[in-house]
């Protein structure tokens, strides 16, 4: 069961070969088993998992069933879900139990999904290697001494270690797609506005977006088909008719148009990474896909204009922990603004006390010119590459990463080194694109590649049937680390 | 132009955060250098490009002015480190 595809399991469950509670049973004795030594799960609740796990059961003999009932899910702890400890990996929400769900978590439980966990993550999202959890950090479980990618490393890893079948993620400026490639797992960034923000405790609003983790990316559709819905509570949501994303799994790749930009493959890719991904293009030009060299000449300004645009919107969504309304309050303090001040020095991890400071900065009076609307003049100007690249071809694929997995501690002393992690994946969030990440190889160290994949607008399907054949004619996907027992 | 540890004070002040004379010149160091990165940004014409806020340029959408929440303000106060009487309680702020 645990090494099985989430649509195994589903046929699984309404063969009757098992129940939803010998399903979640089993993956709760795996968390049991492995969570000790890779930290992918802030909260378990078996007790809670258990009581769903008997109601999908339930929903599954009277033949109600869709296709994710009675199946565990894992969710990032920055997804609220009500009556569980909701802390966003930090020490500033460690008391939040959340009084409601977010969209995300309702549409799971009226799928009849089973809630497995809350997984790990660097706090509030910011981070490339969940590293900065106030839990502790995340560990790989290809190599327990490297990283797992972030911010979602707690769901990469505990699908990766076969501890959850699938989980939900959300990416900013790589955090489902990063931690996906490190894991040797896939995942998807929906186009911004698929999936809804309610309950998505907010970063950076006009870049988050939430998105599923599985081990293949026809389980990537499935749960996708769970996500994406509109939704008014969250003003940027997309109101668009419904899409069955499984419905272009099998057609074909012939013909299909590769674009690969030049700029993504020079100066700092590692050669262990450019080969496997140089291979993976190989094998789409074996399945009929024509390779079209383009550019995104403004790739390069991606991760300046980020790190002045996210850190200005998580300055303002993160001015509500002030230790008033819930969370984390300081214990002495002299007054009011003592009390402000003592709570948020307290409550935030250095990174996160570092990006405030960034976009406090950059917001503040006479620089937002300078850096606030230069970047968002910057932002446009990648958009616009990404239009002029997809006049020449359908897909634009690349390496998820520039290296593999690093060891822990490696990059915390130097944060500018650890926002590079994101060179390749920050431009598909700037354009609001959505792409994805799959497994193609192994680099240095036996550690996994992954192979990046954007699309135009609501591409999607697109993106899911171009990984899907290709998993079709590769095994990568199936690799699962060893020794885990 | 780099940051002076005066300038990183008066920073967390505007941010509500507490930070030390130690902790502000490890923070001015390592704000320096993200500085210079987002500093690339600088060299590049931007005449005439339209700034870019959000992905799908959509407007904000109008809703109805109506109750749609429940009454839920037990439940929400009980979040709060301290609570009384139906309000959160905060140290005084005028004497």
């Amino acid at each position: 069961m645990l090494n099985s595809s989430v649509k195994d399991l589903a046929a699984g469950l309404a063969q009757k070969k098992f129940s939803s509670v010998e399903l979640t049973k089993a993956f709760l004795s795996r968390i049991g088993a492995l969570n000790g030594k890779f930290n992918a799960f802030i909260t378990v609740d078996a007790e809670k998992s258990l009581a769903q796990a008997r109601a999908a059961d339930a929903r599954i003999a009277t033949g109600q069933a869709q296709p994710l009932t009675g199946i565990p899910v894992a969710h990032k702890d920055i997804f609220v879900a009500r009556d569980w400890l909701t802390t966003c990996g930090s020490k500033i929400l460690s008391n939040f139990v959340s009084p409601y769900d977010a969209h995300v978590i309702e549409r799971f439980n009226a799928a009849g999904a089973v809630l497995l966990g809350k997984t790990n993550m660097d706090e509030f999202a910011m981070g490339s290697s969940s590293e900065s959890s106030f839990y502790g950090p995340v560990r790989n479980p290809w190599n327990a001494d490297c990283v797992p990618g972030g911010s979602s490393g707690g769901s990469a890893a505990a699908i990766a270690a076969r501890m959850a079948p699938a989980a939900t993620g959300t990416d900013t400026g790589g955090s489902i797609r990063q931690p996906a490639a490190l894991s040797g797992i896939c995942g998807l960034k929906p186009t911004y506005g698929l999936v809804s923000r309610y309950g998505m405790v907010a970063f950076a609003s006009s870049l988050d977006q939430g998105g599923p983790f599985a081990k293949s990316a026809e389980d990537l559709a499935l749960l996708l088909n769970v996500m994406a819905d509109y939704d008014e509570r969250d003003s940027t949501s997309i109101e668009r008719p419904r899409e069955d994303y499984t419905h272009d799994l099998e057609r074909p790749l012939s013909g299909l148009r590769v674009g690969v930009p030049n700029e993504h493959f020079g100066g700092g890719l590692d050669a262990d990474v450019g080969a496997a991904v140089e291979a993976a293009l190989a094998q789409l030009e074996k399945l009929g896909a024509k390779r079209v060299p383009i550019e995104l000449p403004n790739s390069g300004l991606s991760v300046p204009a980020y790190y002045v645009i996210a850190p200005a919107e998580a300055s303002s969504n993160l001015s509500r922990f002030d230790g008033v309304r819930y969370g984390y309050r300081a214990k002495d303090y002299a007054d009011l603004a003592d009390m402000y001040k003592r709570t948020r020095a307290e409550g935030f991890g250095a990174e996160v006390r570092r990006r405030i400071l960034i976009g406090t900065y950059v917001l503040s009076h006479g620089y937002y010119d300078a850096y606030y609307l230069k970047a968002q003049r910057i932002r446009r100007l990648i958009a616009n590459d990404f239009v002029e690249a997809f006049k020449r071809c359908d897909v634009v694929v690349g390496p998820t990463s520039p290296t593999v997995a690093f060891k822990i501690g490696a990059k915390t002393s130097d944060p500018v080194q650890m926002y590079l992690n994101d060179i390749y994946t920050i431009p598909a969030n700037l354009a609001g694109l959505p792409a994805a990440s799959i497994p193609c190889g192994f680099g240095a160290g036996g550690l996994p590649v992954g192979l990046h994949l954007v699309g135009n607008y609501f591409a999607e399907a697109k993106l899911l049937n171009v990984a899907h054949q290709y998993q079709k004619a590769t095994d990568w996907h199936r690799r699962e680390p060893a020794g885990l027992q | 132009m780099p940051l002076t540890p005066e300038e990183v004070r008066a920073i967390a002040e505007l941010a509500r955060i507490g930070i030390s004379d130690a902790e502000a010149r490890t923070m001015q160091a390592e704000l320096n250098k993200i500085f210079e990165l987002i500093g690339r940004m600088q060299k590049v014409d931007t005449e005439g490009i339209a700034p870019m806020t959000h992905a799908q340029g959509v407007a904000l959408r109008l809703r109805p002015d109506k109750v749609t929440e429940p009454d839920q303000r037990e439940r929400f106060l009980k979040l709060a480190p301290q609570n009384e009487a139906g309000l959160y309680l905060v140290p005084k702020v005028i004497e």
